[in-house]
């Protein structure tokens, strides 16, 4: 990505949000910056990057606004004429480079996560948004058609502005319900770039890049224990990004990765986040999985992981999510700290809620293997491979299932 | 901005008897009063008949618009801020509990 390139992408969430506060519609606010962007391209190459290049992006956006709302005939509410009034002042009086834009990202991803939009809708839109990514690589990523992910954006745009979905950061009373949906929204983002992409490593980098950028944007601007608690997990799994893949192997299970790989860097922080979060003592489902994942990534070797620690806090974790997902990971901890044969028999009653979740397969195979039932757990692995949606775990499970075969 | 809450409940299948049932609107009704513009309950469906006009002719039909396993049973028409404001109000509605309130902006004409 191009210095220019890069600045928009760094800028336009910022950009975007102070605008939609003028104009209530984040598509007129959208096309505003746009046509600062085109301007940026055409001036910025000549004349050199402007000192405070978010101010000049804002500014000459913003007036751009101001021009189309007036063109709009409807536009005569009377609170938002004085809005237009007064940041018509604020621009005159100010030179750019000691302007400062006004930070309104909260609300806006308030209002880009508000569960009156369908879970899939919000992602998109924060990723536009928020994140300024391009329609095109938002569809991208998702795999639908650019025409679909457009419709599901402007579909979105358009219920914020008639449902009166309001630019605000909502009332203490809603606020913790809203907040979950905000990270709910960031973990989604996350995962989706451990998940759904094959073979667009970079792509999948960005993601993972955009949903920690988000995170840390919600430290600064609403830090709380979960939100703390999102940060932590997101940079603990960041952390041991380089161990995961080499140039042989698209995916190494945690068990073989070399720890010297991990971002010592990365950890620190997460610690000292990880902090922060259990100084509020208000336990919830992120600061829970970020609790495991620390277990993880503070322990020396894999031999010397707290399997018991990580039981405990997996068994906590249903309290906030009763999935049987859970329960796996809870019988996984449980197999290396309790009678092997009665953790086999409890995750045999756990396939009739997970018959076509991958995972469920491997993890079970493991056992048989480790439990010496050679058929069983053969057929698990092909079950897993068969049920394999992406294509590294899948070789990973094939070369598996071959070194069974020479054993 | 004014919502309409449309109460959808499978009829007869209320969590308490009628009279309590009365009461708990009443109550709700008294602490929504400054946001209520109107409401009002329906018949049963069973009393429903539909129109549709065809070639400049009613065709009547006995029954409601769609069969559905929830019905229609009233309306509140809430003036409110916004959408969450709306939304808190319309999760008072007692018979959220069991059914579901379809909140919906009313248009404006500008």
């Amino acid at each position: 990505m191009d210095e220019i390139a890069r600045i928009f992408r760094a800028e336009s969430g910022k950009v975007i949000a102070s605008l939609v506060y003028i104009s209530k519609d984040i598509q007129l606010a959208e096309d505003a910056l746009q046509d600062a962007l085109e301007q940026a391209s055409i001036h910025w190459p000549v004349q050199g990057v402007p000192a405070n290049s978010c101010a000049w992006l804002y500014l000459v956006a913003k007036r751009k606004l101001i021009d189309n709302l007036r063109k709009i005939k409807t536009y005569n509410d009377k609170q938002n004429t004085d809005l237009i009034r007064q940041s018509i002042i604020s621009i005159e009086g100010t030179s750019e480079l000691e302007y400062d834009v006004p930070d309104e990202r909260l609300r806006l991803i308030f209002t880009c996560c508000h569960p009156a939009l369908n879970e899939d809708a919000q992602v998109a839109l924060t990723l536009r948004t928020l994140c300024g990514l391009t329609v095109k690589e938002i569809a991208r990523a998702y795999l639908i058609s650019e025409v679909a992910m457009g419709q599901r954006i402007t579909r979105s745009k358009r219920k914020i502005k008639k449902a009166g979905i309001a630019y605000e950061v909502p009332s203490h009373a809603q606020l913790n319900a809203r907040l979950a949906s905000v990270l709910k929204v960031i973990y989604l983002i996350y995962n989706e770039s451990y998940s759904a992409f094959e073979g667009q490593t970079l792509t999948r980098q960005d993601f993972a890049q955009e949903a920690i950028r988000l995170s840390r944007l919600m430290v600064k601007l609403t830090p709380s224990a979960e939100v703390f608690g999102m940060v932590a997990l997101l940079l603990f799994h960041d952390a041991r990004r380089a161990s995961r893949s080499n140039s042989l192997e698209a995916y190494i299970p945690l068990e073989h990765q070399d720890r010297q790989l991990w971002d010592d860097k990365l950890i620190t922080e997460a610690n000292k986040y990880m902090d922060k979060a259990l100084a509020y003592k208000q336990a919830g489902q992120y600061q829970i999985q970020a609790a495991i994942s620390a277990l993880h990534c503070n322990a020396p070797s894999w031999e010397v992981t707290d399997w018991n620690q990580i039981r405990l806090l997996y068994l906590r974790l249903l309290d906030f999510n009763g999935s049987p997902m859970v329960l796996l990971n809870l019988l996984v901890a449980k197999s290396y700290t309790a009678e092997l044969d009665k953790v086999y028999q409890e995750l045999l009653l756990l396939e009739t809620h997970l018959s076509d979740y991958q995972p469920y397969y491997a993890a079970k195979s493991d056992i048989e293997g480790r439990l010496a039932l050679p058929v069983a757990a053969n057929t698990s692995l092909d079950k897993a491979i068969k049920l394999s949606k992406n294509g590294s775990e899948r070789d990973f499970l094939l070369r598996k299932r071959a070194a069974s075969l020479k054993n | 901005m004014q919502f309409l809450a449309l109460i959808y409940a499978g009829e007869g299948k209320d969590d308490v008897d009628m009279e309590t049932l009365i009461s708990q609107y009443e109550s709700f009704e008294e602490e929504a009063k400054n946001v209520v513009l109107g409401s009002n309950a329906l018949e049963a469906v069973s009393t429903a008949t539909s129109v549709r006009v065809r070639d400049g002719k009613s065709q009547l039909t006995d029954g409601p618009f769609a069969e559905t396993k929830e019905q229609l049973g009233g309306y509140y028409l809430f003036d409110c801020k916004d959408l969450d404001e709306a939304l808190l109000w319309a999760a008072k509605i007692p018979s959220a509990r069991y059914g579901t309130v379809e909140v919906r902006p009313v248009m404006l004409f500008e």
